[in-house]
């Protein structure tokens, strides 16, 4: 068959897309309706496609078509266990995004249909993004997903929105323009060995030049830790998700932040192994500065949203330390937690969200006394919390384990400084909880209304999947351990156990 | 030959415009143009199918690939631009063309004038003189016939630069200062001939690059005659230092004719620098690369620096279009030749030609944009004038939006495809340093496109904001060109990609 399944997965939002922008202004809610009916058929359609899936490390629904011949681009899909797993999570979080945020976008600069509108082209795009297997159509992804991205912050979402929507765009084009300098280099490499070529399986037999290799690295890996993001580059992400709906800001920090630790995998590790192996002790040492650093400065917020996306930024330090302990168990913990952090980080932002929605203030002095006012609502917050900080029986807590035991296996020392994040986190969420839900009711939070029906069916599914992963991760690890063990490969290292033999001609 | 149609029907203009009278001759001037731009362009494109590849004029004229597929952007370009300027609907049934240039500004004269709708139907058989010279300057294979046609085309321009409706004063300033500049260039340009006339004996491209491979001594004349001659070109491209000219005559001249000069004369005057320096120049290349590596770096970094302070659209713009010739000048010094053996894929060539596909369509679509939004005194080219057109206008400011994406590079537009075209072939060339200079000066410039769609999208509308005037069929056609032009290279860029790679290397 010549369009397969996942271009389908793909046209499908599209279409939602474009019947959401066509209904007549007057219905918006039934442009509502229409939009969450495409992202649960989006979501149907990508559960088929799991369930469908082979589940061994080499790519599945590999489609291939020549784009543009000159610049060696293909339009060419294709799914490993990494890719399939985040797919899944875009699928997943789109339409709860919806569901959650069906009235966020009242009193925003355009009307709520465009909203909507905007969420599914952002789901085409990163679905696009995890699914590409040529550098070329990844690249043209990655930088229109900023599009949709920008106008969702920029169009609904606090005062300084239009500032936080700038800063986003351009930290993230400043990260895009350097990695496009590399893609364009990776073309000329590709051209001088042959005919030149963008698709991963044609690049990974590219002969570089040691200098080379590592230039190139160093583009690609710059623009993934801008969007990851990785301290020093992060300071757009508090500022971004602070201004934009809750909603968006899980998009953000759920979905689109994964390109930045899917690129590392996909692209820095896949395409230059030893520059990768070459910048790890760098490497490793950012995502410790990250986990700490994030931790300690989300205790001293003042502001829940700030708070919660500092917590991403210490989580995407772990997430980038798995990747870089070049461990099989670290990297596969590494993509469970991108997996888990998706589920986790949406809860807590989505309940955060409604907390703040009927208080009008997202200032955490403001509060106080919640849980006697609105027990499910601080019950279900308190929950989102301890899946961030990782409790055990929790999905998270499974992740970090790995990572953490991944790192230590080769990196004793930064290991060991990293559990801190995990003391740190206890105490910036705990902290957050006691200030917010404990104590005596404050003025104006007397009223508080607990949570509606709707804003419980949006998390309940998150909740589940955490409870459930908590107790039975193994469907998901057994998708992403064989792409990581392929990874592995490439890149020629062995766990220090060598259960996984390197096979031969890789390097 | 194509050129003989453009030549004869300017000709043919002129004598209309002696013998017919005025009510007849706006109509008659306008079907005479495009005619004669169809007529060339099929003819072009005919000449191209058979992949003609000749030196015609007795070796002054070279019709090789790059010329021809010059000559059908440049002609396809014109069309557009003429359409523009015979848009008629949007200033109350006047042309953007003042009635009569020579009555003053504000006086009893020009009134009249007005009001008996006189026009200047001149301005085109002055545009098919200007796109005759463009093409034959592109084609031209021998210095002193350059020479000739950079005046042949700049003359007229300098004319249409000063025709404005509104804001005579500053057009007139404008056509000044680039009559007085430009033909400083020239003269530079002409001593720089002369010059390599002393070192080689002869004025043909070819002569003088036999003339390098064998001869000894004379490096000075020669070094000076380079130098010399590249100010001349680089002035016509707009590349810094020799830019100055570009924003004041930018904004000053009627927004069309800014259009017309923006997209073309950098198509004609990119292609003559290539042509000269690939061609005559090609084996001292290590003696001007340092210096153009010099002049993209600048290019580069002031064109898109310096149109952050910007208020007005078409001065911004204007800057842009500076920081774009930078960005073709990377592809042009990266050298990335078929001949040189460094290529196996996209050659300078191949890349310029295509970044002025994309860049010339955009801009003129994204000038015929700027002349919709008016007020009472005419366009509203203050920034701050745009301020909230989102709600107003939202057809409107998503179209220019989505031009600006495209000059700052975003992909699914052909501002990146054209980007990535020339960042290739820098880097093929070497030129790496180049291209990392390249996307940092891409960010600067993102930076100003895209506040002007926070502008238009984010910020309110003001009390007095400015009208978007009705558009007649000849300016909604303008457009929707390129934007079509805009999108389908962004998505497919394969075909034009191509053609331009067929169209191949200058021939001697």
């Amino acid at each position: 068959m010549n369009i397969g399944w996942l271009t389908f997965l793909l046209l499908l939002p599209f279409v939602g897309a474009l019947v959401t922008m066509a209904v007549p202004k007057a219905s918006g809610l039934l442009a509502k309706q229409v939009s969450l009916g495409f992202s649960l058929a989006t979501l149907a359609l990508t559960l088929v496609i799991t369930v469908g899936y082979h589940r061994n490390g080499a790519a599945d629904y590999e489609e291939t078509h020549t784009w543009i011949e000159a610049f060696g681009a293909h339009y060419a899909l294709g799914l490993d266990g990494v890719g399939l797993v985040l797919i899944v999570l875009t699928a997943l979080l789109t339409p709860i995004v919806q569901l959650a945020s069906w009235n966020d976008a009242k009193g925003g600069r355009w009307s709520e249909k465009s909203f909507f509108a905007w969420i599914l082209a952002l789901e085409v795009l990163s679905l696009g993004v995890f699914a590409a297997t040529d550098v070329f159509l990844f690249y043209v992804l990655f930088e229109a997903t900023l599009i949709p991205m920008y106008f969702l912050i920029g169009g609904f979402g606090g005062a300084q929105r239009s500032y936080a929507a700038v800063k986003f765009l351009l930290y993230s084009l400043l990260g895009g323009l350097l990695m496009l300098a590399s893609v364009v280099g990776l073309y000329v490499v590709s051209a001088k060995s042959g005919e030149p070529s963008y698709l991963l399986t044609d690049l990974i037999k590219v002969d570089m030049s040691q200098n080379t290799e590592r230039w190139l690295f160093l583009g690609f890996f710059f623009a993934f830790a801008v969007k990851a993001p990785m301290v020093p580059f992060h300071t757009w992400l508090p500022d971004a998700a602070a201004e934009a709906t809750p909603g968006t800001s899980v998009l953000l920090v759920g979905i689109l932040d994964k390109i930045g630790t899917f690129g590392m995998i996909r692209f820095c590790l896949g395409l230059f192994p030893n520059a990768s192996e070459w910048a790890t002790p760098v490497v490793l040492v950012l995502a410790l500065i990250s986990v700490l650093y994030g931790a300690l400065v989300a205790i001293g917020q003042t502001d829940i949203k700030r708070l919660i996306a500092y917590t991403s930024i210490s989580h995407f330090g772990f997430i980038v330390m798995g990747i870089f302990a070049l461990t099989s168990q670290g990297m596969t913990g590494s993509t469970l937690y991108m997996f888990n952090h998706g589920l986790s980080t949406a809860a807590l932002f989505l309940v955060a969200g409604y907390l703040i929605s009927r208080r009008g203030s997202a200032r955490i002095a403001d509060y106080g006394g919640v849980e006697k006012v609105a027990p499910v609502l601080a019950g279900t917050f308190l929950f989102a919390g301890l899946s961030s900080l990782a409790l055990p029986g929790l999905s998270p807590f499974i992740s970090e384990f790995m990572v953490l035991a991944g790192t230590f296996s080769r990196h004793k020392v930064i290991a060991v400084v990293a559990v801190l994040g995990i003391v740190l986190a206890a105490l910036y969420i705990l902290i957050m909880y006691q200030r917010l839900m404990t104590g005596p009711v404050r003025d104006g939070i007397e009223k508080l209304k607990d949570l509606n029906a709707r804003e419980v069916l949006a998390i309940a599914p998150l909740a589940l999947l955490i409870v459930g992963f908590g107790i039975y991760p193994k469907p998901v690890v057994d998708i992403i351990k064989p792409a990581v063990e392929s990874t592995m490969q490439r890149v020629g290292v062995t766990d220090k156990a060598p259960e996984i033999p390197v096979t031969e001609g890789q390097k | 030959m194509p050129l003989f149609v453009i030549f004869g029907a300017a000709c043919l203009g002129v004598l209309v415009e002696a013998f017919l009278p005025r009510a007849w001759r706006h109509l008659v001037q306008v079907a005479i143009t495009v005619v004669a731009l169809l007529v060339a362009g099929v003819l072009t494109v005919l000449l191209m199918a058979d992949d003609t590849k000749l030196i015609a004029a007795q070796g002054a004229i070279s019709v090789d690939g790059p010329a021809l597929f010059t000559w059908v952007i440049l002609l396809a370009l014109t069309l557009i631009s003429v359409l523009l300027f015979a848009e008629r609907s949007i200033d109350g049934g006047l042309s953007a063309f003042a009635g009569q240039a020579a009555a003053i500004p504000g006086s009893e004269a020009e009134r009249e004038g007005t009001a008996a709708r006189v026009e200047h139907s001149e301005v085109f058989p002055l545009t098919l003189f200007a796109i005759g010279g463009m093409m034959l300057f592109a084609a031209s294979n021998d210095l002193l016939l350059l020479f000739v046609a950079l005046e042949v085309f700049s003359l007229p321009l300098y004319l249409l630069c000063g025709l404005a409706r509104r804001r005579r004063l500053i057009s007139q300033e404008a056509a000044m200062k680039y009559f007085l500049l430009g033909s400083f260039a020239s003269a530079f340009l002409l001593f720089g001939i002369a010059l390599l006339y002393g070192y080689a004996g002869t004025m043909s491209l070819g002569g003088i690059a036999d003339a390098l491979a064998t001869k000894t001594g004379g490096d000075a004349i020669l070094l000076a005659g380079t130098a010399l001659l590249a100010v001349g070109l680089l002035f016509k491209v707009g590349a810094v230092p020799f830019h100055s000219w570009t924003p004041d005559v930018y904004q000053g001249a009627p927004t069309p004719v800014t259009g017309f000069m923006a997209a073309c004369t950098k198509i004609a005057a990119f292609i003559g620098l290539m042509r000269v320096f690939y061609v005559a120049l090609g084996g001292t290349r290590w003696d001007w690369a340092p210096m153009m590596w010099v002049v993209a770096i600048l290019t580069m970094v002031v064109g898109s620096i310096v149109a952050i302070t910007q208020t007005d659209v078409k001065r911004m713009l204007a800057y842009s279009s500076i920081a774009h010739a930078g960005f073709l000048l990377t592809a042009f010094v990266g050298l990335a030749q078929t001949g040189s053996g460094v290529t196996n894929g996209i050659t300078s060539t191949q890349a310029v030609l295509f970044y002025l596909v994309t860049y010339g369509f955009a801009t003129v679509g994204a000038f015929a944009v700027v002349t919709l939004v008016r007020d009472a005194g005419g366009e509203a080219t203050h920034l701050s004038r745009w301020a909230g057109l989102g709600k107003k206008s939202p057809l409107l400011a998503g179209i220019f939006a989505i031009f600006l994406l495209a000059f700052a590079g975003i992909p699914l537009t052909s501002g990146f495809t054209g980007k990535w075209a020339v960042f290739t072939a820098a880097w093929t060339g070497g030129a790496w340093p180049l291209v990392v200079v390249a996307v940092l000066c891409s960010l600067v410039a993102a930076f100003f496109y895209v506040r002007v769609i926070v502008l238009m999208f984010f910020s309110d509308l003001p009390e007095d904001a400015p009208d978007v005037a009705l558009p007649g069929w000849q300016t909604t056609a303008a457009v929707a060109l390129g934007l079509a032009a805009t999108v389908v290279l962004g998505l497919v860029p394969g075909p034009v990609l191509d053609l331009a790679a067929r169209a191949g290397e200058f021939i001697r």
